[in-house]
């Protein structure tokens, strides 16, 4: 099953800002809702996200329950030298996942 | 951070639109990977898999969603693109049919639907599949359900008027299969036609089945020219 799409420009000049794009594929099962059994579906949710440029952070967000399945991040950046972005985000249940992508700047 | 916090708000306020035109703020390209993967890939050891038979989909499957469903002349009769798939699974495969609106068949169906976007639609409904375009016109401008309520009166004498928060849309298949973020996740349109014959209280028609088929055709058909968008993205 594809985990998750990321979108980064190859290069990138220096202190020009960029877009980075990252899709994940999860549920994000509220808790509230209940199958049709009427079984309450247990929550589960990705609760981390956090980008890192060779190990300085660049964007972090913690999630709700309230973020649909799926969720979506699209932020912008600055760099002034290339290097490793890494993609990490992790669920309640202690799963971590991590992708990375690499960036040139020139 | 706060610069990201309002980007992110304002992102929420133009999702739906931005999902129809940013590949990456729809969701259902992760279905489209996953059936890009399935493309190439050998059912079992010694099976062909679509890419061995076909070779590359941009160039194999170009145009082809966009003149489906169409009418076979082998078999005879009208085929949707979903009953194309499942005839190659079986005859060319060896493999039973995709499970119905699972995540590879959703994801076969929008990756090959990817490969016609911007096509123009373009049914043959004045040939051999006539027949089945005229049965879709008749199922479509039939009242039935405990509201006796045809899909005419809705998708096309009160096109833009709203039921309940919802605006009623012209019933156009060139989207479809699409992501629903009502659904979590992604449908075809044989699902969207539960919704909608649920909605009038009427029985839900079996997928594949004649009444699926024809309706698909009618409205197909009845979209000739509109461009291709699927995989689409509504909310
Ligand atoms: C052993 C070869 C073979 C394999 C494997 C195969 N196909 Fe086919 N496919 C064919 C042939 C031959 C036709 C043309 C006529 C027919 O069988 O109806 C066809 C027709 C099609 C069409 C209709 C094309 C058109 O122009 O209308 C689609 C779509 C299609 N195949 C998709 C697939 C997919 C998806 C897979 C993999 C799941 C696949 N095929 C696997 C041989 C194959
Ligand atoms: C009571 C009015 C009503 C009737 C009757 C009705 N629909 Fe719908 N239909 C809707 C509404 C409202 C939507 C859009 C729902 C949404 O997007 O949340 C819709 C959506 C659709 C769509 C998806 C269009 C798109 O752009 O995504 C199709 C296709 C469709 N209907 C086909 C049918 C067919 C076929 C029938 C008859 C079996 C039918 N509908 C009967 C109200 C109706």
């Amino acid at each position: 099953m594809t985990r998750v799409l990321i979108r980064v420009p190859k290069t990138v000049k220096p202190g020009q800002e960029f877009e980075i794009k990252v899709l994940i594929s999860h549920p994000m099962e509220t808790g509230y809702r209940r199958d049709h059994q009427g079984t309450p579906i247990p929550r589960d949710i990705v609760k981390q996200f956090r980008c890192t440029l060779d190990g300085e952070e660049v964007f972090r967000a913690e999630m709700f329950p309230a973020i649909a399945a799926n969720p979506y991040f699209f932020f912008h950046a600055v760099a002034e030298r290339g290097g490793t972005l890494r993609f990490e985000w992790s669920d309640e249940r202690g799963t971590a996942w991590r992708e990375s992508a690499a960036l040139t700047v020139e | 951070m706060i610069r990201q916090a309002a980007m992110a708000v304002a992102l929420l306020a133009t999702w739906p639109a931005a999902a129809q035109t940013d590949d990456m703020a729809n969701p259902a390209f992760l279905w489209v990977e996953e059936g890009k993967a399935l493309w190439s890939e050998r059912p079992r050891p010694g099976a062909k898999s679509c890419a061995d038979c076909h070779g590359a989909a941009e160039t194999a499957m170009r145009g082809v969603a966009a003149r489906h469903p169409a009418f076979d002349a082998k078999r005879g009769r009208a085929m949707l693109l979903t009953q194309r798939l499942d005839a190659c699974r079986v005859e060319h495969q060896g493999e039973t049919p995709f499970e119905p609106e699972s995540r590879r068949q959703l994801g076969l169906a929008a990756y090959i639907a990817l490969q016609s976007r911007g096509l123009p639609v373009a049914i043959a409904a004045d040939g051999p599949l006539a027949k089945t375009v005229a049965e879709g016109r008749a199922l479509y401008t039939r009242r039935i359900g405990q509201l006796d309520l045809s899909c005419a009166q809705c998708h096309d004498d009160l096109v833009g008027r709203r039921l309940a928060a919802t605006a009623i849309p012209s019933g156009h298949v060139n989207a479809y299969p699409v992501y629903r973020s009502d659904w979590l996740g992604m449908g075809s349109f044989w699902r969207r036609l539960g919704n909608c014959t649920t909605g009038v209280r009427a029985e839900a028609f079996a997928p594949h089945s004649p009444e699926h088929v024809a309706l698909e055709s009618y409205l197909a058909a009845r979209g000739n020219d509109l461009p291709m968008q699927a995989p689409g993205f509504r909310n």
